[in-house]
C-alpha cells in the first residue's frame, strides 16, 4: 500500500519536473504559435515607422516588419499584438519576455548587441541623424554651430553621437534633453534651442508637426550611422534565424521583381531563385521551423521591401523620403540580403 | 540530594511557554524571513541576467559617458565618467529642492496666515489661490510655467537688457559672475567676525533683558553690524572683486551666469504648488491654538505681531512640524518631473541617459530609489530634531 502510493507520488514529481523542464525549454516559436499571435514591441507614435491610424489600426515599416513575420507563421499577417513602448523600456519587454520581438526603430550597436541579452535580426531602415534648424538663424552647415542650444529626446543613441560630433568638430553646444519628441517640438517651436537633433527620417516628420513648417529646414550633414531593425533575445537562434530570414525574404524578393500583386503568378516561374523564395522549390520553411510557402505568404500579405518603404516612408507618403542608401545593392543602394539557397 | 532542589530557584516555565522566548524566537523567525526572500529575489535576479547574457555590476560608473549636460553644480564634460553624471544630476536634484523647500515655506506660511486674515479680500484672495494651485496636477503646472515663460520671452538677439549687464532671453537669465581677487579673504574675515558680534550680542540682550527687562534692538543693530563690516572690509582691501559680464556671441550670451529657464519653471512650479498645501498645514496650525492663548497675550497689552511670534506661532509649530515633514518630502520626490521640461536632475540625467547608454537598468534603478530613500530620510530626520524641540517639554 505505502510502496504504491510512494511510487504515485514519485511519478507525479517526475512528470512535475518534467512538465517545469519542458515549459522552460520551450521555444518562442512554440510560445508563439501557442498564444496564436506574435506579441510585437513599437514606438508608441512614430510616422512611418508605427503608428495607429484613425481606425486604430497600426501602420508602418517596423508594423510590416512585425506583420511580415506572423504572416510567415501563422499565413496571417493580422496576427500580431502591438506594444507601444517608449525608448526606455524597450529593452526591457524584450528581456523579460513581455514582447517576442521589437521592431520600434533601434539602433543596432556592438553594447546593445553584446551586453543587452539582445540580438539585432537585420536592418530594415538605414538612417543617419541630423539637424532641423530655424530658417532665420541663417546656418547651412553644421560646422558652423558652434555655441548653439540643442534640443534632444531622451533615452536615443542621439545624445551621444552629438556629443561625439561636437567634439570631434572641436565645438560646444548646450543640450536640452525632453522626455517625449512632443516636448522636443514643442521646445524647438518656442525658440528655447536653436537646433533640434534626431534621426533623419524623423526630421521630416517633426517638421510637419510645426506650426510654420517653412520657416524650419533640415541641414544636409548626417552626423552619424543609424542602422534601424528588429531585435530578438539572445539563446533562441531558431527564432533569431525565422526574423533575420523574413526580412531577407522581403528583401531577396524586391531583387527578383516578386510583388504582393504578382506573387501568386510567380508560383508559376520558372526562376529557380524566385520557386525556392515563394516554396514551390526546395524545404526552406521547415530548415526554419516555418511552412514551406512562408515566403509567398510574406510577400502576397505585407510585400516585398520597396513595397514596404514606398507605403510607409517613401516620396508619396506625409514623410516624402527618397530611398537614398535605401535602395537595392543593384539600384546604387546598400539594402543587400543574403540569398534564399 | 533533596534540600539542594529545594535550595534552587523556583524553575520558571519551560522555554516554550516563556513569552519573551517565544516572542523572541517568532522575531528572529521573522528577520530570517524577510532577509530570505531578499536574498532569494537578489540571486535570482542576478542569475537570471546572467543566463540570458545580460551584463550587470556597477563597473559601468567609471566608463566614459559620452553626453553633455546643459547645467551643472559641479564640474562636468562629457568625457567625464558615468559617475560623474550621478553627482551632477543629483547636485540638480538637491539645488531644485532646498530651493523649492526654501520658497514654499515662505509663501506657505504667508498665505496660510494670510487664509485668516480679518481683512476679506486678503482672506478670499488666499482661500483662491489655495483652492486652484492645489487641485491642479502638478504636471500640468509645470509644462504651463515652462511653456508660459518661454513663450512670453524674447529671442537672445532681442533679450531684455538691464544696465547692461544682466540679460533676460528664452534662453535663460544672464547675470554677471563675481571673480574674487586677491584680498577677498579679508572680506570673509570680516563676514565671520559680524556673525560672531551678532552672536555676542544677541546672547547679551537676552540676558540684559531677562534682568532688567529692557529691550534692546537686536534685529536692527545686527543687520547694521553684518552689512556694514564685510562693505568696510571689501573697500579697505581695494575692492578685490571683478565681474565677468555675459556678452552676446555667436548664438547666445557666454560668460556670466546662467540660470536657465527649466529651473525657473520647476523651482515657480513645485514652490507654488506645495505652498498651497503649506498655507493649510499653517491654517490648521494656528486654529489648533485656543482662543484663549491670543485673549491673553492680549490683555497682557502685547501687540498682533508679537502675539503671534511669541504667543500663537510656538504653539501652532507642535501641530505644523510633522505634516510639514511630508510636504518637504513630497516636493523632493516630486522635483523628478524635472525630467518632462528637460531640466538635467537625477532621474533625468541617471536614470534616463544613462539607463538609456548603458542598459544596465537593475543597477541604476536601484541607485537612484537608494538616493530618493536618502534625501527623504534625511529630510525627516532633520525635521523630527527640529520636531524635539518644538514639542512640549514634560517636566
Amino acid at each position: 500500500m505505502n510502496k504504491t502510493k510512494s511510487i504515485v507520488l514519485g511519478m507525479a514529481l517526475a512528470s512535475g519536473a518534467f512538465a517545469a523542464s519542458g515549459a522552460m525549454a520551450a521555444t518562442t516559436l512554440e510560445n508563439v504559435k501557442e498564444k496564436g499571435h506574435l506579441q510585437c514591441g513599437v514606438t508608441s507614435g512614430l510616422p512611418g515607422f508605427s503608428q495607429p491610424d484613425e481606425k486604430g489600426n497600426w501602420t508602418g515599416i517596423d508594423v510590416d516588419t512585425c506583420r511580415a513575420v506572423a504572416a510567415a507563421i501563422f499565413g496571417d499577417a493580422k496576427a500580431v499584438e502591438f506594444t507601444p513602448l517608449t525608448a526606455k523600456e524597450r529593452f526591457t519587454a524584450l528581456q523579460s519576455g513581455e514582447i517576442d520581438m521589437l521592431s520600434r526603430n533601434t539602433t543596432w550597436t556592438l553594447t546593445r548587441d553584446a551586453s543587452l541579452g539582445l540580438n539585432f535580426a537585420g536592418v530594415n531602415y538605414y538612417d543617419g541623424q541630423g539637424f532641423l534648424i530655424n530658417k532665420d538663424i541663417g546656418v547651412d552647415d553644421a560646422t558652423q554651430l558652434d555655441g548653439a542650444t540643442v534640443c534632444i529626446q531622451s533615452g536615443t543613441t542621439t545624445e551621444l553621437n552629438l556629443s561625439d560630433y561636437f567634439r570631434a568638430k572641436g565645438m560646444e553646444f548646450k543640450p536640452i534633453v525632453f522626455d517625449t519628441s512632443e516636448q522636443t517640438v514643442q521646445g524647438f517651436s518656442a525658440g528655447r534651442c536653436d537646433v533640434l537633433t534626431s534621426d533623419r527620417s524623423q526630421l521630416a516628420a517633426l517638421r510637419s508637426k510645426l506650426a510654420d513648417p517653412e520657416s524650419a529646414k533640415i541641414l544636409p550633414n548626417t552626423i552619424s550611422k543609424e542602422p534601424l531593425g528588429p531585435v530578438v533575445r539572445q539563446g533562441d537562434d531558431q527564432w533569431f534565424n525565422i526574423v533575420k530570414w523574413v526580412l531577407s525574404v522581403q528583401i531577396n524578393a524586391e531583387e527578383l521583381g516578386v510583388t504582393s500583386a504578382n506573387a501568386d503568378d510567380m508560383l508559376k516561374s520558372d526562376n529557380p531563385n524566385i520557386q525556392r523564395l515563394l516554396g514551390t522549390d526546395g524545404d526552406m520553411g521547415a530548415k526554419l521551423g516555418l511552412p514551406a510557402d512562408f515566403g509567398h505568404k510574406v510577400v502576397k500579405m505585407v510585400g516585398n521591401y520597396g513595397e514596404m518603404y514606398d507605403r510607409n516612408v517613401g516620396p508619396d507618403t506625409p514623410l516624402g523620403l527618397d530611398r537614398g542608401i535605401n535602395a537595392l545593392w543593384t539600384e546604387g543602394g546598400i539594402m543587400y540580403a543574403p540569398p534564399v539557397r | 540530594m533533596k534540600k539542594q532542589t529545594i535550595d534552587s530557584k523556583p524553575a520558571g516555565p519551560k522555554p516554550w511557554y516563556d513569552p519573551r522566548v517565544r516572542s523572541l524566537f517568532f522575531q528572529i523567525l521573522a528577520i530570517a524571513a524577510v532577509f530570505w526572500a531578499g536574498w532569494t529575489l537578489v540571486e535570482n535576479t542576478l542569475s537570471n541576467m546572467e543566463s540570458r547574457g545580460i551584463s550587470t555590476g556597477f563597473g559601468f560608473l567609471d566608463e566614459t559617458a559620452g553626453f553633455g549636460i546643459i547645467m551643472s553644480l559641479v564640474p562636468y564634460d562629457s568625457t567625464m565618467s558615468y559617475g560623474r553624471t550621478f553627482w551632477v544630476g543629483l547636485t540638480n536634484t538637491l539645488l531644485v529642492s532646498a530651493m523649492g523647500i526654501i520658497a514654499a515655506t515662505l509663501l506657505g506660511f504667508i498665505i496660510g496666515v494670510a487664509r485668516l486674515s480679518s481683512n476679506w479680500l486678503v482672506a478670499k484672495v488666499s482661500l483662491f489661490y489655495i483652492e486652484v494651485i492645489r487641485n491642479i496636477p502638478l504636471l500640468l503646472q509645470i509644462f504651463f510655467w515652462y511653456f508660459a515663460v518661454l513663450g512670453a520671452l524674447p529671442s537672445p538677439r532681442q533679450s531684455i537688457e538691464v544696465g547692461g549687464t544682466m540679460f533676460l532671453n528664452n534662453r535663460g537669465l544672464y547675470v554677471p559672475e563675481p571673480l574674487t581677487q586677491d584680498g577677498f579673504g579679508l572680506v570673509w574675515g570680516a563676514l565671520l567676525f559680524a556673525i560672531a558680534a551678532v552672536v555676542g550680542i544677541r546672547t547679551w540682550a537676552k540676558k540684559r533683558q531677562l534682568a532688567t527687562g529692557q529691550i534692546f534692538p537686536t534685529f536692527k543693530v545686527s543687520v547694521a553690524i553684518l552689512v556694514v563690516l564685510p562693505v568696510l572690509a571689501y573697500f579697505i582691501a581695494g575692492s578685490p572683486l571683478e565681474w565677468d559680464v555675459p556678452a552676446l556671441k555667436g548664438f547666445n550670451f557666454g560668460g556670466g551666469i546662467t540660470i536657465i529657464p527649466e529651473l525657473a519653471a520647476l523651482w515657480l512650479a513645485l514652490s507654488l504648488y506645495t505652498a498651497s498645501f503649506i498655507a493649510e498645514i499653517v491654517r490648521s496650525g494656528i486654529l489648533s491654538v485656543s482662543k484663549g492663548q491670543t485673549e491673553a497675550s492680549k490683555a497682557l497689552g502685547l501687540p498682533n505681531g508679537l502675539t503671534l511670534r511669541l504667543v500663537v506661532i510656538p504653539q501652532a509649530m507642535r501641530v505644523i512640524i510633522p505634516p510639514l515633514t511630508s510636504q518637504y518630502l513630497n516636493l523632493a520626490k516630486n522635483s523628478s518631473l524635472a525630467t518632462a521640461i528637460g531640466y538635467p536632475d537625477l532621474v533625468a540625467v541617471f536614470m534616463g541617459t544613462t539607463l538609456n547608454q548603458t542598459g544596465q537598468a537593475v543597477e541604476v534603478v536601484a541607485i537612484t530609489m537608494a538616493v530618493y530613500l536618502t534625501i527623504s530620510l534625511s529630510i525627516s530626520l532633520l525635521m523630527n530634531i527640529y520636531n524635539r524641540a518644538v514639542a512640549i517639554k514634560e517636566r
